[in-house]
């Protein structure tokens, strides 16, 4: 027999279905129903957040890490918008989330009742797509809809508005959750063309000087295994974008580390320099090309995404790999290893030596203004956060999942904690959201319990979203927070020091900061301050360890305010036009 | 470049508003827009016509392919089509001008749908340029006739011969 559910039960129970563990939310008017029918059950632990904003980070944080999508419940009115910032920070990043939102009654909408707003209408730029429910019978199809589109493809967030009337407890429905989804207009990409995987692979093996491009695209696609053999196998470099560092282990010696605006010189002179360009699941992002009319000018252009819109928008392509990034990935392995075993051996002697010839410059480059990995603390000196960054790497053995905000002290983090594996590193680089470190880690800790799990923040971006301190109490989220202080916008600092004449409009706030140490003790939690080059270790030492095991630890690193992020991008220029440091000019 | 893309589309409520709003959102310009269920009542079909180069149109027809509730996009520019649009005009015209006006409307072969002692209304169907000519014609008629008020449908079209859009 069929069972009978209220559209509020149905709503939860297809959550379970689909095998959701967790939903972050807030409740509010429109959403009690579901929030009573959340009560009734023990499959799904509801996290309680301080505000809607963090439910949508903390999901993001959740699905980045583990590759299941994040699942948000808020409000109508003020609860749906609050959660616009988180909606729309996953849509850049293309990350997999399902958000309900209530909505107030059918009748009701439209006519400016108590907390009603258009959520289908306000969020529509920023989802891959939304749903509002027009009858309760239509909720379990709607769910497995809306999961389907969220995680397939290009993954996104889905929106499914729900007007309070469809959950009503006293209205009973059929209840069955669909096993499959008809979309006819919905047909997303799980292969791709093998003819091109040929061309690629041919471009691949008569390169002298390639490189390849990653980006997110490969951690979303979980394809890093195929790509790590593609990588070892044809000797060639790789370059990742902000979003793809992990995909390829960033000790290895193929590894240039990060391209782009912040990246290293290496990467940048290899992009430039390149005969070759082979991107794997990155979109040639404005931070990544430059000016895309000087972008490099010599290479052929290979293009992996599963979004055709994403090939040929920014910078033409030679090869399109439109397709699933795994299926592409492994096929590309395959024909590669195909192909290269009928080389002769007088042409494979010959793309050894361009190779050879390669490396040896990516190697002068490297040596000539690589990053020093290698800072010292000196006495008497403020903290670098550079130095600060190392430190963290070296205590936590490069295994840490770590989270940042946006500014300064996330391109510290990208460029100095070295990442291994993917989905370790998790950060908004689309949509560049300040707020999004502390509530991502938090999504990061519940979905990797045992994980140590580490948030890189500014001052600036953490008081965005310090409320959720309260959250890590409630739900012993033992997080350490890596606060890189230098008392102002360090980034917006920087643009004005090197583009304004030094005038920091806006930027500078050290008179009225508060003391970061009481105030995480305040919150229940474990507050360290360290402002002495020679005592950051033994703080960093401090806050991992076994003692605060189980306790929240916010470590205030006090750092040296004036440091800039380089090498930087010339404005206008190609990528081979950075400034190395505050007294190198361009380096090409 | 001139476009007329022809969108199939799930007849949902705010199907067209995605469509809409993509354009707001990625600064396309949207010149024509004319929407209407098809004989499938599950189906809307809507014409839209658009311009920019190669590379924008491009663009344009992924991001439309994207929208989950489009099921088909197709350029009818890319091959031989019927482009129609119906216009309405009603102009004042008054003594010899009345002969004149009437004059242009059959060389167009335009027809007049409604008449007062001062004014015609006048219905004209065809390509776009067609439909310019005859208000340009009107203006330029050098009679004393004035246009009180235009109304266009927007282009619809279809692929000639055997091309078919259909699911």
């Amino acid at each position: 027999m069929t069972e009978m559910l209220s559209g509020g039960d149905m709503l939860i129970r297809a959550l379970q279905d689909e095998g959701v563990e967790y939903i972050f939310g807030y409740p509010g008017g429109s959403a009690l129903h579901i929030y009573d029918a959340i009560f009734r059950q023990q499959k799904i632990e509801h996290i309680l957040v301080r505000h809607e904003q963090a439910a949508t980070h903390m999901a993001d944080g959740y699905a980045r890490s583990t590759g299941d999508p994040g699942v948000v419940l808020v409000t109508s009115g003020p609860g749906a918008t609050n959660a616009i910032t988180g909606i729309a920070t996953a849509y850049m990043d293309s990350i997999p989330m399902v958000v309900i939102s209530g909505q107030v009654p059918s009748d009701l909408i439209g006519s400016d009742a108590f907390q009603e707003t258009d959520m289908v209408g306000i969020s529509r730029p920023v989802v891959k797509h939304s749903f509002m429910v027009r009858d309760a019978s239509e909720i379990p199809a709607v769910v497995k809809k809306a999961f389907y589109i969220a995680t397939t493809g290009r993954p996104g967030p889905v929106v499914i508005d729900v007007p309070k009337d469809t959950t009503d407890p006293s209205a009973t429905h059929e209840y069955e959750y669909p096993s499959e989804v008809n979309l006819r207009s919905y047909r997303p990409a799980f292969e791709g063309d093998r003819t091109q995987v040929n061309r690629a692979v041919q471009a691949l093996l008569s390169a002298k000087r390639p490189v390849f491009y990653v980006g997110g695209g490969v951690i979303q696609a979980d394809a890093e295994t195929p790509l790590r053999e593609l990588v070892k196998a044809s000797r060639v470099p790789v370059a990742s974008t902000l979003m793809g560092l992990g995909a390829y282990p960033g000790t290895d010696e193929q590894s240039l580390g990060m391209l782009g605006m912040h990246g290293t010189y290496e990467a940048n002179m290899a992009m430039h320099e390149a005969d070759l360009i082979f991107a794997l699941g990155a979109r040639f992002d404005d931070r990544v090309t430059n000016n895309p009319d000087k972008f490099s000018p010599k290479a052929t252009v290979v293009h992996l995404d599963v979004d055709p819109a994403s090939v040929d928008k920014i910078i033409s392509s030679d090869i399109a790999l439109i397709g699933d990034a795994q299926w592409v990935l492994n096929t590309l392995w395959e024909v590669y290893q195909d192909q290269e075993s009928q080389r002769d051996e007088a042409t494979r002697q010959k793309q050894r030596q361009d190779l050879d010839q390669w490396w040896q410059r990516l190697g002068e480059w490297r040596s000539a203004h690589g990053l020093n990995h290698n800072l010292e603390p000196q006495k008497d000196q403020s903290i670098l956060p550079q130095l600060a960054v190392q430190t963290l790497y070296r205590v936590t053995k490069g295994e840490a999942f770590v989270t940042s905000d946006v500014g300064q002290h996330q391109m510290f983090a990208a460029q100095y904690y070295h990442f291994d594996e993917p989905r370790r590193w998790i950060n908004s680089g689309g949509l560049g959201t300040m707020g999004f470190g502390l509530p991502s880690a938090m999504g990061v800790q519940m979905g990797n319990p045992e994980a140590v799990v580490a948030c890189v923040t500014g001052e600036g971006s953490f008081m965005m979203n310090m409320q959720e301190l309260s959250t890590c109490l409630q739900y012993g989220l033992p997080i350490k927070i890596i606060n890189l202080n230098n008392q102002a916008l360090g980034m917006v600092k920087q643009w004005q020091d090197m583009q304004y004449g030094g005038r920091h409009s806006q930027s500078t706030y050290s008179d009225s900061l508060p003391d970061f140490k009481t105030l995480a003790e305040a919150f229940g939690h474990v507050g360290i301050r360290v402002s002495e080059a020679m005592e950051l270790d033994a703080a960093m030492e401090e806050a991992f360890s076994e003692k605060n095991k189980d306790r929240l630890v916010f470590l205030d690193v006090w750092v040296d305010p004036h440091e800039h992020v380089y090498p930087m991008a010339i404005k206008g220029g190609a990528m081979s036009d950075m400034i190395l440091s505050k007294t190198q000019g361009a380096a090409s | 470049m001139r476009s007329i893309l022809a969108v199939l589309l799930e007849n949902e409520p705010g199907a067209l508003s995605r469509v809409v709003g993509l354009f707001a959102q990625r600064n396309y310009n949207i010149e024509s827009l004319t929407v209407a269920p098809t004989e499938d009542p599950t189906l809307s079909r809507l014409t839209l016509t658009t311009s920019g180069d190669a590379n924008k149109i491009s663009q344009i027809r992924k991001q439309l392919d994207k929208l989950v509730e489009v099921v088909r996009v197709v350029d009818l520019c890319d091959s031989p089509h019927v482009e129609r649009e119906l216009l309405l005009i009603k102009v004042r015209a008054q003594g010899d001008a009345r002969q004149e006006v009437k004059r242009s409307a059959d060389i167009f072969r335009g027809q007049i749908v409604d008449v007062t002692a001062q004014t015609y209304t006048i219905q004209l169907v065809g390509p776009s340029a067609k439909l310019d000519a005859f208000v340009k014609a009107v203006e330029d008629s050098g009679v004393d006739a004035t246009i009180l008020e235009v109304v266009r449908t927007g282009v619809s079209g279809l692929g000639r011969g055997d091309q078919v859009l259909s699911l």
